[in-house]
């Protein structure tokens, strides 16, 4: 059964011209489903959307089959930006969608200790975001992404503001804990090796108004060969999207 | 040699630790007044300045409305207004803890308005996704965001309500460092002025550096940011 389903999407800003038009589409469980277009053009609106931030004019999302249309606090989201709140502790802005909820902080730190050792962050509980890198600030984000969500996830271009070798040390991080743990994500990126790299499924989001333009299914085991970025099967991934994507 | 300026005008620092020394069981006293008024009226003050910044920042109405007369309440000189408030107020300490109020809102108002305001619009969206309301959303964002800026406008808060304690206390009163300064003044007790002077001078210090030790007790976060 689908997760997340998004049914005929439609949204604009002032009712008169649409940013995005009829979008459809569904993340199963488990499932690393990619979201590849240009940008500007409307990722970023469809996901506000999807998280409940906006209402849509047309459509609806559902959340294992229940209708969660511009109800926030339902799905999580994480930014390009970590956002981490510099005057928590990590492991306090781990816990914060935990306290949001009325968790008492006290009893919402033991719960998200657990999780330090499984997402690489031993170690860092009782430190600032300022005393991390910017890919341990990232690991971090994903933890309290997590917390707010143990079924659905939506990440808006998690990795792009970091450098190449930070970026490939984080997809190989980042498929290893998806193996660890059961969750959902839907995931925006303009990268498309990224896309190939670490998704199941990839949706092309194309034209103006944004529409979902083809989906490609990335066949590709999992866990991924170490170099299945040089392999044949993954340029011909990279052409077909090339091709298709406008 | 002939004196370029008599000693009695221009002491030395010996007579003036002198004074300092044989006044200062008087002085004390006269200290504890000032202060009292000085937190009484930085209390109120911060207390105003905090409501107003809040309001201004969860009313777009009320900010227009009301951030012109708070800047405009600034441009009324602190010396004239004094006399006026112990005209109608009387010699006892209500007139000078209005006045340190109303030097001490100021600042605090605006800065932590500016602080609220200067939380990145991602976090607050980000927070939202997670379900938390405009109460959560000030808890645990902008109220912190705003801190620094707090803390900054306090420690120029407590010099100025100090200043602003004395001269109320010059204008009319029965206690206080500024009745005992227009008092040795009359008597042309130069080295008490320079004792006093240099008294006032190191309560303001004494208060700031307080407020830098209260800083860094609620805001452990920004000590660790050099290392």
């Amino acid at each position: 059964m689908n997760r997340l389903e998004a049914r005929n999407i439609t949204f604009s800003y002032d009712n008169k011209v649409n940013v995005i038009e009829n979008i459809q589409l569904s993340v199963g469980e488990g499932e690393i489903v990619c979201l590849l277009g240009v940008s500007g053009g409307g990722k970023t609106t469809l996901f506000n959307v999807i998280s409940g931030l906006k209402h849509p004019q047309q459509g609806e999302i559902l959340l294992n089959g229940e209708d969660i249309t511009g109800i926030p606090g339902r799905i999580s989201y994480m930014l390009q930006k970590d956002l981490l709140l510099p005057y928590r502790t990590i492991e306090a802005n781990a816990a914060l969608p935990l306290i949001i909820r009325g968790v008492k902080k006290k009893e919402a730190i033991p719960k998200v200790n657990p999780y330090f050792a499984e997402f690489g962050l031993e170690g860092t509980q009782k430190k600032y975001p300022s005393e991390l890198s910017g890919g341990m600030r990232q690991r971090a984000a994903l933890l309290r992404t997590y917390m707010a969500s143990n079924s659905v996830a939506l990440l808006d271009e998690p990795f792009s503001a970091l450098d190449t070798l930070t970026k490939s040390d984080m997809h190989r991080w980042f498929l290893n804990v998806m193996e660890k743990i059961d969750l959902s994500i839907l995931f925006i990126t303009h990268d498309i090796d990224e896309a190939i790299l670490i998704s199941d499924r990839i949706y092309l989001l194309c034209g103006k108004p944004g529409t979902i333009a083809d989906e490609i299914v990335i066949r590709e085991p999992k866990p991924r060969r170490s170099d299945f970025n040089l392999t044949d099967e993954f340029l011909q991934y990279k052409r077909e999207i090339i091709s298709k994507l406008c | 040699m002939a004196e370029l300026v008599p000693s009695f005008m221009l002491p030395s620092p010996v007579q003036v630790v002198q004074a300092l020394i044989s006044d200062f069981p008087l002085l004390l006293s006269h200290a504890g007044v000032t202060l009292l008024e000085t937190f009484i009226g930085l209390i109120i003050g911060i207390v105003v300045g905090f409501g107003l910044a809040v309001l201004m920042d969860r009313y777009s109405i009320l900010r227009h409305a009301f951030y012109p007369l708070v800047v405009l309440t600034q441009t009324i000189p602190t010396v004239a207004i004094a006399p006026l408030l112990v005209l109608w107020f009387g010699y006892e300490m209500l007139p000078k803890i209005i006045l340190i109020v109303l030097v001490v809102f100021f600042p605090i108002a605006v800065n932590m308005l500016d602080g609220f305001r200067s939380v990145d619009k991602d976090t607050i969206s980000l927070l939202r996704s997670m379900g938390a309301g405009d109460r959560q959303i000030f808890r645990y964002v902008k109220f912190p965001a705003a801190l620094g800026e707090f803390f900054a406008s306090l420690k120029i808060s407590v010099s100025y309500a100090v200043v602003s304690a004395v001269i109320s206390e010059w204008l009319g009163g029965f206690n206080g460092l500024g009745v005992y300064m227009t008092r040795v003044k009359k008597a042309y007790s130069f080295d008490k002025m320079f004792a006093v002077i240099f008294l006032i001078s190191a309560l303001s210090l004494i208060l700031m550096w307080l407020v830098k030790l209260l800083q860094k007790k609620c805001m452990p976060w920004d000590n660790r940011k050099g290392k």
